[in-house]
């Protein structure tokens, strides 16, 4: 089983920006005790959200060629809380990218609220010794299909993306 | 050319940015690890930051040195060759290395960048 903490990409433009969608709901268990009568998302999960989001947009841009972990949260900030029946719109923009590292600015909102933002900081670990393998290609591939990013991405001259042969 | 005093300010920002430290934390003299608790992974967000602040391109393990400091070639029982030494000097001409040369175990360098080698880094990247 995989954490999965965003529904599905509605933008998505090829190392530049995207925006996710994550619909929360009282079916997901972890809120049923965070907390009990008086369900709301944790904002530690909600990173995790803006860190997918993001981090595939940063995969994407470098080819999936290697291994993008989120080394450093180094900024967050929330202002209210997300609850069952929210909407959270991540909207995640690459601020600079280079082959070591990628640092990211994504935001959070609920209908028109800003909910949260923060500064993610990704490792980009060449594949070898040490580097845990974090998808089997078909996997990954399974996964960016269900976020529909060859269905809306579009490269940087508006171009659709082309769904990589894995 | 900036004066020193205008890039020692924008090198605290960055580190204030980059390590969630307060501002007068940032001295002159403090150690970027033992002092500012930078961790390996901070100095690639250092770079990021500096890069844009002083608008410098700069290279990997140009301002932290890890391929020498990790290379069987330099290292030896935990300590750095002379020729570690010498290769660490010659690429870090902006480092005060004479504390950690009198004990030059890898473990030590951590405590031997302070942040004012960072501004003198700078400053050597904008003469340049």
């Amino acid at each position: 089983m995989r954490w999965f903490w965003i529904d599905r990409f509605d933008e998505f433009v090829r190392g530049r920006r995207a925006t996710a969608v994550k619909n929360v709901s009282l079916a997901e268990e972890h809120l049923h005790d965070h907390f009990p009568g008086v369900a709301i998302m944790p904002n530690s999960l909600i990173v995790e959200g803006m860190a997918q989001a993001a981090g595939l947009l940063v995969a994407d841009a470098i080819d999936f060629n290697r291994r993008v972990v989120l080394a450093k949260v180094a900024a967050a900030e929330f202002h209210f809380d997300a609850v069952p029946g929210d909407t959270i719109r991540f909207q995640a923009e690459v601020l600079d990218l280079k082959p070591a590292g990628s640092l990211t600015r994504v935001t959070s909102t609920i209908g028109d609220r800003l909910q949260g933002e923060a500064e993610l900081f990704f490792a980009h670990l060449e594949p070898g010794e040490g580097v845990p393998k974090l998808f089997e290609p078909e996997e990954l591939l399974r996964w960016l299909d269900q976020m529909h990013i060859y269905d809306i991405g579009r490269d940087e001259a508006g171009q659709p993306l082309a769904r990589p042969d894995w | 050319m900036p004066s020193r005093d205008e890039i020692f300010d924008k090198v605290k920002s960055a580190l204030v940015d980059a390590l969630g430290v307060d501002e007068d934390d940032v001295t002159p003299n403090a150690t970027m690890v033992g002092d500012l608790g930078a961790e390996s992974i901070d100095f690639l967000d250092i770079v990021f930051r500096l890069e844009k602040a002083f608008n410098i391109k700069i290279s990997r393990g140009e301002l932290f040195p890890e391929d020498v400091l990790s290379s069987s070639e330099f290292v030896a029982d935990g300590k750095l060759t002379a020729a570690g030494i010498a290769t660490l000097k010659a690429r870090m001409p902006f480092a005060d290395l004479s504390k950690f040369e009198a004990n030059p175990s890898v473990q030590n360098f951590a405590n031997t960048l302070t942040v004012e080698d960072m501004v003198r880094y700078v400053q050597s990247k904008l003469a340049a």
